[in-house]
């Protein structure tokens, strides 16, 4: 972008590419690209410094729908691709996208080793507890009970609660959104990026063809009661007793972020060969 | 001590002992000892599964000229101690004209090793140590091995200085004056080697592992992101690296594991850092699916692979060649991408720079195949000539509207956008896309992006590099990767016995060049295939790529005992 351009304010719809996406009508992913965007364009970044990665699955197709750089990988090794491409480059803004089952499931091992890195990118989760893909099985945060061809009955299992994990693996900035409020999720998306380390942003964002009973969210969500805490150990208890539908930055940590290399450059050169001389 | 041994070209030494007894030590100060003085050489090492302990032999070969070849069996076996002998002694060939060297108190030779019908010379090595404060049994063995091998006080107690200095000058003095002993203890030794050289060598050698080489080569050829996942016996590549990378402002990542490494790696390649990741069989079977996306998003990313025995845990620190099979054919779906193979420890630094050239060059994943044998052998080598490939990615340099990322070029090779360039903005996408990079499921695109993606491998030049060819004759001897060094001295005894051997040795192992191959098989009648697999994979595979115009024939073992050049030799002559 040449300096003229760059004076014109952008506008949340200029970070979006036009591709129109492939998701149900009423998928609760429609406002959180809509909330990315307006994120984007609150904080000005440069669409070309920005990249947004993801795995597999339905909010995973979220990278082609925005006008940044993007990365649609393999199933659930997204935060390993933006890690990879965060510490080769640092000076971008790297944002990792994904629903439940990728990032908890299939992607669970590198959820936990990313919040414990601490580097410096937001993982944003749709987390609809289903696989709506593959139309319609439990996924990690499914109730035990809920009824799917794949496990009839239910998995009988207890969901995973990312936020607890994420806490406890070290995660910097923690943080529940529900794609209903938009302009909530913006100003939770804008926060994360802005927060130093690794930030996570868990987002209720409702499947409406195989959880039509989603709809209900609208109705159980509300405001955090209390202000974000630093002190993890206030946060764990806070998270452990919460029924999952308190909406609003979490934990706010002070951990110093994964030391990054500021200089990834092919061009300097160093002779090795003393090292090998006998 | 005039007694002649062993040729004057080369002489092989095994040095054994249980763990702490120091076996590495002594054949690691021989070998750098022998390398100053200008020997040529390798030195292999065979251990048990132990973290840390445990049997242990130190392989020496050294030779007046450079080779990488083992020999058919070892002069000299010298044993510290016989604790455990038996796991390994399969390793170490002797034959009637060799000598075991043991510790007169260390009890008798283990029947595995005296059947062989070798000398047995029994020392009081134990009992000399410790006429010495703080002598340790090792340095009598290095003493009597550095007067088997005539090396020169001086160069010995100069390298041990370098090596031992920071112990302190009374651990290198109780060091040289038990080496002192051990000298005299081989008084009655015959000399098995004597080189005629006059003075160290000056300056030109190098003392290298295949896996130190790989990561040098991988910096020469523009690495400057890694991410790792240790993993036996690739971790020496990933740890030379960590601290060779922050040198040239590079950097490395340690990941949760190998599905993780490999991804951290296309995530910085696609970043615009040419990126690497090494590791072994089973790493390569967890990578196999996001190589798979390197191909599809091309981006370019280099694996070294430094095989081991498998399947499964198999064997992790012994040699093998069965990952050949994983490398070429292990993505799923119709994937081109680049394998490579080098031949040698210092080839391992011409291949890594190479194959870091082609995966640039080409925007696809190369995985360099190396083994346990060559990288975590020790070779003594000359220094490297400095090449330079003119590696450089093809990449976007100005943004343009309506920008196709995949945009179907008659190289194949389109140019990259990287992260930070305005107006090159696109998704990098393992679905299958459209030129811009929109997922699609037409034929057409498919069609189109499968051409694209085989047709840059298959047209680009690989110049020479593809193959090493040396020598000529209606025989040849079809090999890859660390069984070179034994197919090569076999091919030279053959000419000597008046029979012309070819050697084919082939680096690029995908995508194969048929034109190339043809051309190196013009007159050729019969073929050997020589590998160390169980299931002669490389046989298979020459057989199901190549036209063969000649009678094939396999020689193939599976590791831990390595293809030694007299076995070859035999095959052929009694091919009839």
């Amino acid at each position: 972008m040449n300096q003229a351009a760059s004076d014109i304010a952008l506008v949340a719809s200029d970070y979006k590419s036009g591709l129109k996406p492939v998701w149900c009508p009423g998928c609760g992913d429609y406002s959180v690209l809509q909330a990315l965007t307006k994120a984007m364009a609150s904080l000005a970044l440069k669409p070309e410094d920005v990249a947004v990665i993801s795995g597999i699955g339905c909010s995973s197709r979220i990278p082609a729908y925005t006008s940044t750089y993007g990365f649609h990988g393999v199933h659930g090794r997204s935060l390993a691709l933006s890690t990879g491409l965060k510490v080769a480059r640092p000076e971008l803004t790297v944002i990792c996208t994904g629903g439940d089952g990728d990032g908890f499931s299939i992607g669970g091992n590198h959820f936990m080793h990313a919040c414990r890195r601490n580097v410096d990118i937001t993982y944003i989760v749709m987390d609809n507890q289903v696989y709506g893909m593959t139309k319609g099985q439990a996924s990690p945060t499914t109730d035990p009970f809920w009824d799917s061809a794949l496990t009839p009955g239910g998995t009988g299992v207890s969901p995973f609660h990312p936020l607890v994990i994420a806490l406890a693996s070290g995660a910097n900035f923690l943080g529940r959104a529900f794609s209903g409020d938009p302009k909530g999720t913006a100003a939770m998306i804008e926060e994360a990026i802005q927060h130093p380390g690794f930030s996570f942003v868990q987002i209720l964002s409702p499947c409406v063809t195989y959880r039509p009973d989603q709809k209900d969210w609208r109705n159980k969500v509300r405001p955090a009661p209390v202000e974000a805490t630093s002190d993890p150990a206030r946060a764990a208890r806070r998270l452990m007793t919460d029924d999952g539908f308190n909406i609003g930055p979490l934990y706010r940590g002070e951990r110093e972020p994964f030391k990054l290399n500021q200089n990834n450059s092919s061009t300097e050169t160093y002779d090795f060969t003393g090292q090998f001389e006998v | 001590m005039t007694q002649e041994l062993a040729s004057s070209r080369s002489v092989s030494i095994a040095v054994a002992g249980s763990g702490g007894a120091g076996a590495m030590t002594t054949g690691n100060l021989l070998f750098d000892v022998a390398a100053k003085q200008g020997w040529f050489g390798t030195l292999t090492r065979t251990l048990g599964p132990q973290i840390r302990g445990g049997e242990a032999a130190a392989m020496v070969r050294l030779t007046t000229a450079p080779t990488s070849s083992p020999d058919d069996f070892f002069h000299v076996l010298l044993a510290i101690d016989w604790k455990n002998v038996e796991r390994f002694a399969a390793e170490i060939p002797l034959t009637s004209d060799s000598i075991i060297i043991s510790d007169v108190d260390g009890g008798d030779v283990p029947e595995v090793i005296s059947r062989s019908g070798a000398k047995i010379v029994q020392l009081p090595i134990a009992k000399t140590a410790k006429q010495i404060k703080q002598g340790r049994p090792n340095m009598i063995a290095l003493g009597i091995l550095a007067e088997m091998v005539s090396l020169p006080e001086r160069t010995l107690s100069d390298m041990l200085e370098k090596k031992l200095g920071r112990k302190g000058q009374e651990a290198v003095q109780s060091s040289l004056d038990t080496i002192k002993l051990g000298r005299e203890l081989a008084a009655d030794l015959p000399v098995v080697a004597k080189a005629d050289f006059e003075q160290p060598a000056p300056g030109e050698r190098m003392v290298i592992s295949g896996n130190e080489a790989a990561g040098w080569g991988a910096i020469k050829g523009g690495i400057r992101f890694v991410a790792a996942y240790p993993i036996t016996p690739a971790t020496e590549v990933l740890e030379w690296m960590s601290s060779a990378l922050p040198k040239l402002g590079g950097s490395l990542v340690q990941a949760e594991d190998e599905l993780s490494s490999i991804n951290m790696a296309i995530g910085g390649s696609y970043g615009g850092i040419p990126s690497l990741t090494a590791t072994s069989g089973p790493g390569l079977a967890l990578m196999t699916e996001s190589i798979g996306l390197a191909v599809a998003s091309e981006v370019p990313v280099v694996i070294v692979n430094v095989m081991r025995g498998g399947p499964s845990t198999g064997l992790p620190t012994k040699s093998e060649q069965s990952d050949l099979n994983i490398a070429i054919y292990g993505l799923h779906g119709d994937a081109p991408h680049i394998v490579t193979a080098p031949m040698a420890v210092e080839d391992c630094l011409f291949t890594a720079q190479w194959s870091v050239h082609l995966a640039e060059s080409l925007q696809a994943p190369a995985i360099m195949l190396s083994d346990q044998f060559m990288g975590q052998a020790r070779a003594a080598v000359e220094k490297p000539e400095e090449i330079d490939f003119g590696t450089k990615r093809e990449v976007l340099t100005e943004g343009v509207e309506g920008y196709e990322r995949y945009a179907v070029t008659d190289s194949g090779v389109s140019p990259m956008a990287i992260p930070g360039l305005p107006g090159g903005q696109y998704t990098a996408d393992g679905l299958e896309h459209s030129p811009t990079g929109t997922p699609s499921t037409q034929d057409a695109h498919h069609a189109e992006q499968m051409d694209k993606r085989l047709r840059k491998l298959t047209e680009f030049d690989y110049a020479d590099h593809w193959a090493a060819i040396e020598g000529d004759g209606d025989i040849a001897i079809v090999t890859w990767g660390s069984t070179t060094g034994a197919a090569r001295e076999a091919a030279e005894r053959l000419r000597e016995f008046g029979i012309n051997a070819k050697l084919i040795a082939i680096r690029l192992l995908s995508p194969v060049q048929p034109e190339k191959m043809a051309a190196a098989l013009a007159g050729v009648e019969k073929m050997l295939v020589v590998e160390q697999t169980h299931s002669a994979q490389f046989f298979r595979y020459v057989r199901a790529q190549y036209d063969l115009p000649c009678q094939a024939k396999a020689f193939n073992r599976a590791g831990p005992i390595i293809i030694r050049p007299g076995e070859i030799v035999n095959e052929i002559k009694n091919w009839s």
